[in-house]
C-alpha cells in the first residue's frame, strides 16, 4: 500500500533539510543538530530498503544499529569539543573558530 | 458462567465488539475503537488510582513517624487527596517573567505521559494488557527516560537559577542510575529468553526470578527508586537545599501534574518489579481464572509499594556526591558482575529443576557476601582514616 | 486511502515539518525540542516499517541520551548567542540552493530506479525469530561480530575522549599551554 518511493522521498527530504541546517547555521550546536537529522534520514533509508527488499535477512537492521552507535559516539565527542571550545574561546559561532592556536 | 470466569476479559471484549458491530461499524474500525477505549480506560484508571496511592503513602509515612496522618476529610482521611486536588485546581497559575512558554507548558505533560505510557506493557492478568510487544523491556527503559527529559525542560524553561541547578542535579542522577537499571533489566530477559513482558511473566510459572537472581532484583529496585527520585534519593526536591528544585516556578495544576507523575511513577516501578521479579500475575489458580491473576498482581504490587514507602520513611537523604559514588563504585560494577554470573551459571547448568535454582541462588548469595565484605573493609579503612588523620598523611 | 497510508502521511508531515523548524528556529532550545519531535516521528516510521526493536532503540538512544545531552550543552554555552545576533550565516542562500539541487538530484535518481516502485512489502516470516536472529548475528563469528566489536571500541574511545576533552581547565596538567 505504501510504495517504497514514499519512504525514500521522505528520507531524501529529511537529509536535505539537515544539509541546509549544517551549511547555513552559525552556532556549532545547530550544525550538530543538522548532522543528526542527516544521520536520521540515512537510518530511515536503510530500514525502508531492508523492509522492502530483504525483510528476512537481518543485515539491514545490523547496519542501522552500527550507524546508531556511531552517531551516538560522534554526538558525544562533538558536544565535548563544543564545551571545550566554549571554555577557551567563549564563542561557539563556527565562523569565529578559525585559528588553531593564537 | 464458566466461560465468563475462565476468560472474563475475552468475554467482555466479545460483548463490546458484537455491540459495536451491531451498530453497523466495520470490524477494523471496531478494533480501533475498542483499542482506543481500552487505552482511555487504562490511563484514566491509573490516574484515578493515584488519589488512593497518595493517601496510602501519607498514612503509612505518618505511622512510621509516630503520628496519625490525614484523618479529617472523609473516613480515615481518604478524601484528603480529593481536597488537595481541588485546592491545586483552584490555585492561580503563575507563570514567571521570561519563562520559555513552550517547554514550560510541555514539561508537566511529558512527565505524566511517560509514566502513564509505561502501563501499556505491564501484563495485569493472563490476557489483559495494553500492547503485547516483543521488546517490552526496552520500551520500559526508553519511555521511562522521557521523564528525565521533562524534568530538564522544566528546569531550563523556568528562568530561575535554582530550577536550573535542580534540573541538572536531577538529570545527572537519573542518567547515572539508568545504567545499572538497564543492566539489571537484562537479567530477567536472559532468564526468560525474550524481552516481551508476557513471556517474562510466563517463564516465572515455576519459580520467581527473585529467587534465581536476588542481586539483580535488588539493583533494579534501588536504581528505579533513584530514577523516580524518591527518598532516600530525593535530593531533587530537597526542600532544605534547593527550595523545591526543578518545579519551583510551577503552581496550581501544573505542579499537580508533576506531583501525580512522581507518585504514580513510584507505583509503576513497584508494578514493574512485581512483574519482572515477583512473577506478575502468577499464583495458584491464576492461569485458569484470570481475575485471580489480577488479584495476585495487585497484592504483589501493593507489597512492593509498601516497601518503597517504608524505605522513604526510614532513610535519611543522600548527598549528591554520595549518590554518585554509590552508583559508579558499587551498584554499576555489582550489576555488571551479577549479569555475568547469571549468564555463566545459566549456560553451565542447563537442566531444569532444583539444581539450577540452587546454583543460581548460591552464586548470588556468594556475590552478596563478597560485596558486603568489601564494603566492610572499605568502611573500616575510611573509619581508620577519619580517626587517625595525622597518621595517614605521609 | 487506507489507514496505514494516512498514518504514514501524517507522521511524515510531522517529521519533515519538525526538521524544517529545527533548522529555522532562532532559539536553540526550541530547535532541540523540534529535533526531539523529528526523532520521535522517525521512531513511529520505524514502527510502521515493522522494525520495532529499532524504533525503541531509536527512542532510547537518540531522544533519551543524545537530545538530553544537546539540551544540557545548550544550557552550558548559553551566554554567547543571544537573540539579537544572527543565527544564519551570511551566505545561507548558497546552502539552500545546494540543498535543493541535492534534493532534486536524489529525486531524479529515485525516479530512474524501477525498484523503488514496489508497492507492497514482502511478508516477514516471524518477527520473534528475526529479533533473535538479530542478537545472534551480532556475536556470530561468521557474520557481524567484527563491526559489533569495532563499534564497542569506538564507543569506549568516544567515552574516554569526551571525558578528557571536556575536563575543566583548572585541573589540567601543567604541560597545557593556553589559559
Amino acid at each position: 500500500m505504501i510504495p517504497l518511493s514514499w519512504y525514500l522521498i521522505l528520507a531524501a527530504g529529511l537529509f536535505c533539510v539537515g544539509l541546509y541546517g549544517a551549511l547555513a547555521r552559525r552556532n556549532a550546536l545547530a550544525i550538530l543538530m543538522g548532522i543528526e537529522l542527516m544521520l536520521n534520514a540515512v537510518n530511515l533509508n536503510l530500514v525502508a530498503f531492508w523492509r522492502y527488499l530483504t525483510p528476512n535477512l537481518i543485515s539491514g537492521q545490523v547496519f542501522v544499529l552500527i550507524v546508531l552507535a556511531v552517531a551516538a559516539s560522534e554526538a558525544a565527542v562533538g558536544l565535548a569539543l563544543i564545551i571545550s571550545i566554549y571554555r577557551r574561546r567563549s564563542t561557539i559561532a563556527a565562523e569565529d573558530i578559525d585559528m588553531m592556536k593564537w | 458462567m464458566d466461560q465468563i470466569l475462565g476468560d472474563p476479559f475475552g468475554w467482555f471484549n466479545q460483548l463490546l465488539r458484537s455491540l459495536l458491530e451491531g451498530w453497523g461499524l466495520s470490524p477494523g474500525f471496531t478494533s480501533f475503537v475498542l483499542n482506543l477505549l481500552g487505552a482511555f480506560v487504562m490511563g484514566l484508571g491509573v490516574l484515578l488510582l493515584t488519589l488512593l496511592l497518595i493517601w496510602a503513602e501519607r498514612k503509612i509515612v505518618a505511622r512510621i513517624q509516630d503520628r496519625l496522618g490525614p484523618n479529617r476529610v472523609g473516613p480515615f482521611g481518604i478524601l484528603q487527596t480529593v481536597a488537595d486536588l481541588v485546592k491545586l485546581v483552584t490555585k492561580e497559575l503563575i507563570v514567571p517573567v521570561g519563562a520559555d512558554l513552550g517547554p514550560y507548558n510541555l514539561a508537566p505533560l511529558l512527565a505524566v505521559m511517560s509514566v502513564v505510557g509505561l502501563w501499556a506493557v505491564v501484563p495485569l492478568a493472563p490476557r489483559l494488557l495494553g500492547a503485547d510487544i516483543n521488546v517490552g523491556v526496552l520500551y520500559v527503559v526508553s519511555i521511562g527516560a522521557i521523564s528525565t527529559l521533562s524534568i530538564l525542560l522544566a528546569g531550563i524553561s523556568s528562568n530561575n537559577k535554582y530550577a536550573i541547578l535542580g534540573a541538572f542535579r536531577t538529570v545527572a542522577q537519573m542518567v547515572s542510575y539508568a545504567v545499572p537499571l538497564v543492566l539489571a533489566l537484562i537479567v530477567p530477559t536472559l532468564l526468560a529468553g525474550s524481552m516481551g513482558m508476557v513471556e517474562i511473566v510466563e517463564e516465572q510459572r515455576s519459580i520467581w526470578f527473585l529467587v534465581i537472581a536476588p542481586v539483580a532484583a535488588l539493583i533494579f529496585f534501588i536504581s528505579s527508586i533513584a530514577e523516580v527520585g524518591r527518598a532516600p534519593f530525593d535530593l531533587l526536591e530537597a526542600e532544605s537545599e534547593l527550595v523545591a528544585g526543578f518545579h519551583i516556578e510551577y503552581s496550581g495544576l501544573r505542579f499537580g501534574m508533576f506531583f501525580v507523575a512522581e507518585f504514580l511513577h513510584a507505583f509503576t516501578i513497584s508494578a514493574l518489579t512485581a512483574t519482572l521479579f515477583l512473577g506478575g500475575w502468577q499464583g495458584p489458580g491464576a492461569a485458569e481464572y484470570p481475575l485471580l491473576g489480577l488479584f495476585y498482581f495487585g497484592i504483589k504490587t501493593a507489597l512492593v509499594y509498601f516497601v518503597v514507602i517504608w524505605i522513604r520513611g526510614s532513610f535519611p537523604r543522600i548527598r549528591i556526591d554520595q549518590m554518585n559514588q554509590l552508583n559508579w563504585k558499587l551498584i554499576t560494577p555489582l550489576a555488571l558482575v551479577s549479569l555475568m554470573v547469571t549468564a555463566v551459571v545459566e549456560k553451565l547448568v542447563v537442566d531444569m529443576g532444583l539444581i539450577r535454582i540452587g546454583v543460581h541462588l548460591g552464586a548470588n548469595l556468594l556475590l552478596l557476601a563478597i560485596t558486603l565484605w568489601a564494603l566492610r573493609a572499605y568502611a573500616r579503612a575510611v573509619r581508620r582514616r577519619v580517626e587517625d588523620p595525622m597518621g595517614s598523611q605521609t | 486511502m487506507t489507514a496505514t497510508q494516512f498514518v504514514f502521511l501524517l507522521t511524515g508531515a510531522v517529521t519533515l515539518g519538525a526538521a524544517l523548524l529545527v533548522v529555522l528556529s532562532p532559539r536553540l532550545v526550541h530547535a532541540a525540542l523540534w529535533l526531539i519531535l523529528s526523532l520521535a516521528g522517525t521512531a513511529v516510521l520505524f514502527v510502521l516499517l515493522e522494525a520495532s526493536f529499532l524504533a525503541v532503540v531509536q527512542v532510547a538512544i537518540y531522544i533519551d541520551a543524545i537530545a538530553i545531552l544537546i539540551i544540557i550543552v545548550i544550557m552550558l554555552t548559553r551566554r554567547v548567542m543571544i537573540r539579537g545576533e544572527a543565527q544564519i550565516t551570511r551566505n545561507w542562500w548558497l546552502g539552500a540552493i545546494s540543498a535543493l539541487i541535492f534534493l532534486g538530484g536524489l529525486l531524479v535518481l529515485l525516479n530512474m530506479m524501477p525498484i523503488t516502485a514496489i508497492d507492497t512489502p514482502p511478508t516477514i516470516a516471524d518477527t520473534n525469530q528475526l529479533l533473535e536472529d538479530l542478537g545472534r548475528s551480532l556475536v556470530d563469528v561468521d557474520r557481524f561480530i567484527l563491526p559489533f566489536e569495532v563499534a564497542s571500541i569506538l564507543l569506549l574511545a568516544a567515552l574516554i575522549g569526551s571525558i578528557m576533552i571536556a575536563w575543566p581547565l583548572s585541573t589540567r596538567a601543567e604541560g597545557e599551554g593556553d589559559q
